[in-house]
């Protein structure tokens, strides 16, 4: 059975953490925007994260409430609740984060998981959604839990990735959403690393955003005038209005079979994204997109 | 399909399409004229593995043997240059129809350090015992700059190759990519990495380890991650003794290279406010150091595709005929709207070459597709013969 077109505000309100993934200028930032708003707009409590302290997450969610995690703040937090006050500030201030992870790979992720982890614990968020690392960076990520398991033999930093674990096991608590283009290879690279997170993190996968689809079949609010299927080419068409169709045409058929070719590849709901005609999305763009949903 | 040309120097003009430009194929090629070394910054995703790529054809197109570096742990550029092996860190020519010659490699930042390692060991047990301690293994591959760094290194070694008269590397996709210009005193990152502050004391006869206990700063740590992987760093960085003054000399060597009028920066972005930031970052960092940016190539533009007749009624009633003007103006517009955004990165990389790539209807994934961008950035192919 083909993977169906999913309702996505029913999704929003079946897991509590969702981490958005996806390789570099997919648009993942777009899409933890528009979830986040379109989760606020139905009325739940929900927290943007972003997790490498750039405004832009925060410039596109508007009055959805916003936090910047990063693995320096969040070692420092952490040292400060377990009774190392006194040199956390140090620690941080001298870069000493680097050594840490340095000396224990993944104790920089899985601070921040740990962090994560507690906000989602805290119950003061019905959803929490993350801006997550690059596609790459993103198994190594949801893996260290794991990995530390392995290099630390105790102590509160393997209590940490238990807890952690534990979590991302369970899909009520933890999902992580994939984002793509309809182009061939970042739609080559989502398959990938799906697999690799179902078999090597264990982790959920809730639906695969396809991002920036152009002649969505589906009424999207951003449509100008023109429908969203083929543009007809009549004989004797003004050659510049005739190449600008064209154009339009085959990138429209690349997108219908690029999704196609990923609905077989992978058998996961999908919600599409509009593509939406601007050179940089604005934070209405994503209340427009969140609405469409 | 008609390209653009970019208004230099932010002179605020309104924007006119303008038909294929032979000045500016002309121009990144003269950019890249005795070009030993070219190193393409952007953000990821901007299509830098596919612009190192073309680069490449275009170079060894002209007769010279052209190796191409990527860091891109995707495999793209192999899919893309039908590497059905995938690459490695060793360089496999590739079959290009090209007077010159085509490599490519892919950096594997453990074995390039490994290299470095056993170059720089006073001898092959000091080598050993060095690769196969844990804490190395963890950071040869992992600590935050090395990949930047043994891009570097690999860079050099390959320019110092007689196989190779240009080297092209496509950088890490982080604000860190450069930070091998900065001053010589950070340049040996992994030598001025805190740790290594921490644990090692100048002494007369060189580097000595430090007591652990009596470092708050190390005992905290120990406390963190564990003892054992304490003890693992030391005796990590007591193997390491007495190599750091080679590691130095290499670093300054690099870093030379990379100063000199034989490597050219190339920057790449696409017409999206992030990437266009992360370039601006970029062209300030090269300035900064003295160094000019060499070209500009602008991925993934949209197109234009000229003006229509105006005699071409656009409000005939005929749905048909509205969709099509509809569609003509939307794509103008967005054009519009990516050239204002990109003026001010087109301003700071005066007077260098800016090179629209438009979008395509397809998907880069083949060599032919790569064949297409490269006619698109230099121009038609020349007869040859």
């Amino acid at each position: 059975m083909p993977p169906k077109r999913l309702n996505p505000r029913e999704f929003l309100s079946t897991t509590r953490l969702v981490v958005v993934a996806g390789k570099g200028g997919v648009g993942k930032t777009t899409v933890t925007a528009v979830l986040a708003r379109a989760a606020a707009d139905a009325g739940l409590r929900v927290l943007a994260v972003d997790l490498d302290g750039k405004p832009t997450l925060a410039d596109l969610v508007g009055d959805v409430p916003h936090l910047s995690l990063t693995a320096p703040d969040a070692l420092a937090e952490y040292l400060e609740t377990h009774g190392l006050k006194r040199v956390a500030k140090r620690l941080a201030a001298s870069g000493i984060i680097d050594v840490v992870s340095t000396a224990a790979p993944g104790i920089d992720d899985i601070v921040v998981l740990g962090k994560l982890k507690s906000l989602e614990r805290s119950g003061d968020h019905d959803l929490i959604v993350v801006d997550g690392p690059a596609a790459g960076h993103a198994i190594t990520f949801l893996l260290s839990a794991r990995g530390l398991l392995d290099t630390v033999r105790g102590g509160p930093i393997r209590t940490q990735a238990l807890e952690v674990l534990e979590m991302l096991g369970d899909p009520a608590r933890c999902q992580v959403v994939l984002v793509t283009l309809p182009e061939t290879t970042p739609v080559n690279e989502l398959v990938e690393t799906a697999y690799a997170l179902e078999e090597q993190v264990g982790v959920q996968l809730g639906p695969v955003v396809v991002n920036g689809v152009d002649g969505s079949d589906e009424s999207d609010g951003s449509d100008r005038g023109h429908g969203s299927g083929d543009l007809t080419i009549p004989d004797g068409t003004d050659p510049a209005l005739a190449a600008a169709a064209a154009f339009r045409n085959a990138r429209r058929a690349m997108h219908r079979r690029e999704i196609e070719r990923l609905s077989d590849a992978l058998a996961i709901d999908q919600i599409h994204l509009p593509h939406v005609v601007t050179a940089g999305i604005t934070r209405d763009d994503v209340a427009r997109l969140a609405a469409g949903l | 399909m008609a390209r653009r040309t970019a208004t230099r120097a932010g002179a605020p003009e309104p924007v006119e399409p303008v038909e294929p430009v032979v000045t500016t194929a002309a121009a990144l090629s003269a950019a890249l004229a005795a070009a030993e070394v070219v190193v393409c910054c952007g953000s990821g995703g901007v299509g830098k593995t596919t612009t190192a790529a073309v680069l490449g054809l275009q170079l060894a197109g002209d007769g010279r043997r052209v190796v191409v570096v990527t860091i891109d742990p995707a495999k793209r550029l192999a899919d893309a240059l039908g590497l059905a092996g995938g690459l490695t860190n060793d360089p496999s020519r590739l079959d290009v129809d090209a007077p010159g010659e085509l490599w490519a490699m892919m950096l594997d930042t453990a074995a390039t350090f490994d290299g470095l390692v056993r170059t720089n060991a006073p001898s092959p047990e000091q080598a050993e015992r060095i690769l196969t301690n844990r804490f190395y293994r963890n950071i040869a591959g992992a600590l935050s700059g090395t990949q930047e760094y043994m891009a570097a290194e690999r860079l050099h070694a390959l320019h110092d190759d007689p196989r190779f008269d240009v080297v092209i590397v496509d950088t890490p996709p982080t604000r860190n990519a450069l930070d091998f210009l900065e001053a010589p005193g950070t340049l040996a990152r992994f030598l001025d990495h805190p740790l290594f502050k921490l644990m090692m004391m100048p002494t007369r006869r060189g580097l000595k380890v430090l007591n652990v206990a009596a470092q708050p700063v190390l005992r905290t740590i120990g406390k963190v991650v564990g003892g054992d992987v304490l003890a693992d760093a030391i005796a990590f960085f007591q193997a390491f003794d007495g190599m750091e003054t080679g590691f130095r000399d290499r670093a300054d060597a690099v870093m030379a290279l990379l100063r000199s009028d034989a490597t050219r920066y190339v920057l790449v972005a696409a017409p999206k406010r992030d990437t266009i930031d992360e370039a601006r970052y970029f062209a300030a960092r090269l300035d900064e150091a003295g160094l000019g940016v060499s070209a500009l190539v602008v991925n993934r533009s949209t197109p234009t595709f000229g003006t229509p007749d105006p005699t071409v009624g656009r409000d005939a009633g005929d749905p048909v005929l509205e969709a099509l003007w509809a569609n003509h103006d939307e794509l103008a517009a967005i054009a519009a709207a990516e050239h204002d955004q990109l003026a001010p990165l087109v301003d700071d990389v005066a007077p260098a070459p800016v090179c629209w790539v438009p979008m395509l209807p397809g998907d880069v994934h083949d060599v032919a597709g790569l064949h297409e961008i490269r006619r698109l950035l230099f121009g038609p192919d020349r007869p040859t013969g």
